[in-house]
């Protein structure tokens, strides 16, 4: 047990330790630093001076070590396009992606499992083969194109939701919300909506499965046997079996949709730092890829972690199958 | 004619013609494939010709005369009075070169490393396929646009334009690697311990060559699934990175840069910049994908 949670720690390690290498040679090796720091009219000794005071000419290595120790502590420097300090930037703009991702994520978690218990439960209903025909939709069409078709049907043609934006924020301190305005919460709903269907829409698959496969068991045809009502023996019995996995799934989604929320932003033109990004990548702004790519890979790594030792404490036959050789 | 008698009686060609599904996929994809490849001749306008643009013709509505020059445009016009079936024509043909070049690259290099996993086994298997474990714990859009924002930090800023597609085409294929490097691994280590292999060490042939001309012939047929599922994801793939402005340069509009100027359009009501881009992309991954589930089907034994 203590091994597998180190082996997985170390190899989370080792995961950051290459991404900040490679967000390193972003930094060290894209353009010039002293030419864009000093500008035009410096003179050789200015440069010479700087590179020296950068710590340009020391080892790689303890360059490297600055970089990680720098960091961690969160001072990726200015960024080229905006001036602002990287840290700055992105932490002003980290409410608006959580704001959606949560959202996104627990609409997509009990709508899902929602529908995927109805779907079980009702399985030769219309209503059941009308929803799963339209997640077929959901699973076919690219985010974007969702994206771009809400917005055509509920902003331009309906004017029912905004299209674009975060409407009315109220800041609270260090964190802006949008839960507390009217206009916020109207102009979550498009972006929500686009970002949690595909989500949605696999979790539903996943319960209906399940519940189907749970149904069919032994112990359900026993519980109707000792005459529980219906509602105990759906909800009670067989869903609450179907939920370790769905769980499980739901966790590892998380990071999906935190990714996801970079085509979301781009379309619904959120304030959030997949935007943020993107532009970064179209203006080369490199502090701030660098910094977006440590910190998605961050927040990746340590939902995978996290989802794996859950795996570990819930499903014992993992253990024994991480103690075969050879893998 | 031999042979091609033999193909049609063949079990695949009998599950194709006795699944509707598979022909209009097969017919949609073609139609696609086959006018994006001929849009040189058969398009009927330039659209990326600026001389022969003209910007009267700008926003005509699809199959109606245009107000001032009276032209008409089966599906309408763009701001600068370019034919969107040409310019959906000219876009799928680069969405097609990015989808192919991108999955034969995944392709090679998931089959190389597959192979050499599945070989040579031990520490160079576990390391590798740890990589893919990590790789595929990403999203691979994710992987995508990251390897795409890194590289083209690293190219000069003159050459940025001109490299854009092949940089589209290393990072597409660089997140995708890891499914057909799976499959083969797993194929290439139940075939090495096959009598035919072992013959073959047993009379010295170099390995190498055993695993090029005996290996990787056996472990094709699955590739080819994963290769046509994930054509389709690779243009979804382009079509996303475009959108999102970080793909193809705007000279070389590919389906999903038509989709995001088309988005700009929506306020103003000129719905068909937007429509048509769409459908054709959707026509063209949608009968992509269904291609590969019914090749899926039609491949596996167990299902016949």
């Amino acid at each position: 047990m203590i091994a597998f949670i180190l082996r997985r720690i170390v190899q989370s390690i080792l995961v950051m330790l290459v991404v900040a290498l490679v967000s390193f040679s972003l930094f060290r090796y894209v353009g010039d630093p002293v030419a864009t720091m000093l500008g035009q009219e410096a003179t050789l000794q200015d440069r010479a001076e700087l590179r020296e005071r950068l710590g340009l000419n020391d080892p790689i290595v303890v360059q490297f070590w600055d970089f990680l120790s720098r960091a961690v502590t969160g001072d990726f420097g200015l960024s080229y396009r905006l001036q602002q300090p990287v840290m700055e930037l992105i932490l002003s703009r980290l409410p608006a992606t959580l704001e959606l991702a949560l959202i996104s994520g627990i609409v997509a978690f009990i709508v899902g499992v929602g529908l995927g218990v109805y779907t079980a439960l009702n399985r030769r209903g219309v209503g059941s083969n009308s929803i799963m025909a339209v997640s077929l939709i959901g699973v076919s069409l690219p985010t974007f194109l969702i994206g771009v078709l809400l917005i055509w049907v509920f902003a331009v043609e309906l004017q029912w939701l905004p299209s674009f934006g975060r409407g009315e924020t109220v800041d609270l301190g260090s964190w802006t919300t949008g839960f507390l305005t009217e206009s916020g919460r109207a102009s979550l709903v498009l972006p929500v909506i686009t970002l949690g269907l595909y989500q949605m829409t696999l979790i539903m698959r996943l319960v209906r499965s399940e519940m189907l496969e749970v149904l069919r068991t032994d112990y359900i045809k026993f519980a109707r046997a000792r005459g529980l009502s219906n509602r105990a023996i759906n909800f009670g019995h067989a869903l609450k079996n179907t939920l370790v996995p769905v769980i499980t799934i739901a966790g590892l989604q998380m990071g999906s949709i935190i990714a996801f929320a970079i085509i979301t932003e781009t379309v619904f033109q959120w304030p959030g730092v997949g935007a943020l990004f993107i532009n970064s990548v179209q203006f080369v702004d490199v502090p701030v890829m660098a910094a977006y790519l440590l910190l998605i890979s961050f927040i990746f790594v340590v939902i995978n972690l996290i989802v794996d030792l859950l795996y570990y404490v819930v499903d014992p036959r993992l253990r024994v199958d991480r103690a075969a050789p050879g893998h | 004619m031999n042979r091609f008698a033999r193909a049609w009686d063949s079990d695949v060609a009998y599950s194709f013609r006795h699944s509707p599904v598979a022909m209009v996929a097969a017919i949609v994809a073609l139609t696609i494939i086959l006018s994006a490849v001929l849009a040189p001749w058969i398009a009927p306008h330039e659209p990326f010709n600026p001389a022969t643009l003209n910007l009267m013709d700008g926003f005509t509505p699809p199959g109606t005369p245009n107000a001032f020059t009276g032209n008409t445009f089966i599906l309408g016009t763009d701001d600068q009075g370019r034919d969107i079936l040409s310019a959906i024509l000219y876009g799928a043909r680069i969405s097609l070169f990015v989808g192919f070049a991108a999955v034969v690259f995944a392709m090679v290099m998931g089959i190389t490393l597959g192979l050499i996993a599945g070989w040579r086994g031990g520490w160079v298997d576990s390391l590798l396929m740890r990589i893919a474990d990590v790789q595929m714990s990403f999203p691979s859009i994710l992987i995508a646009l990251l390897i795409f924002g890194v590289a083209r930090g690293f190219i000069p800023q003159d050459m940025r334009e001109d490299l854009a597609i092949w940089v589209l085409i290393v990072s597409i294929g660089l997140s995708d690697w890891v499914p057909f490097a799976r499959v083969v691994r797993g194929s290439a280590m139940v075939e090495k311990n096959k009598e035919y292999v072992q013959a073959a060490r047993v009379i010295g042939v170099h390995p190498t060559r055993i695993v090029v001309s005996h290996i990787l012939p056996n472990v094709l047929g699955p590739v080819l699934v994963i290769a046509t599922i994930h054509l389709a994801l690779a243009i979804i793939a382009e079509a996303t990175l475009s959108f999102l402005g970080v793909g193809v340069p705007p000279t070389q509009p590919s389906l999903g840069t038509l989709i995001r100027i088309g988005q700009g359009f929506l306020f103003s009501g000129e719905w068909w910049i937007l429509l048509f881009p769409s459908v054709a992309l959707l026509a063209l991954a949608l009968s992509v994908n269904l291609l590969g589930d019914w090749l899926r089907d039609a491949l596996n034994p167990r299902l016949r």
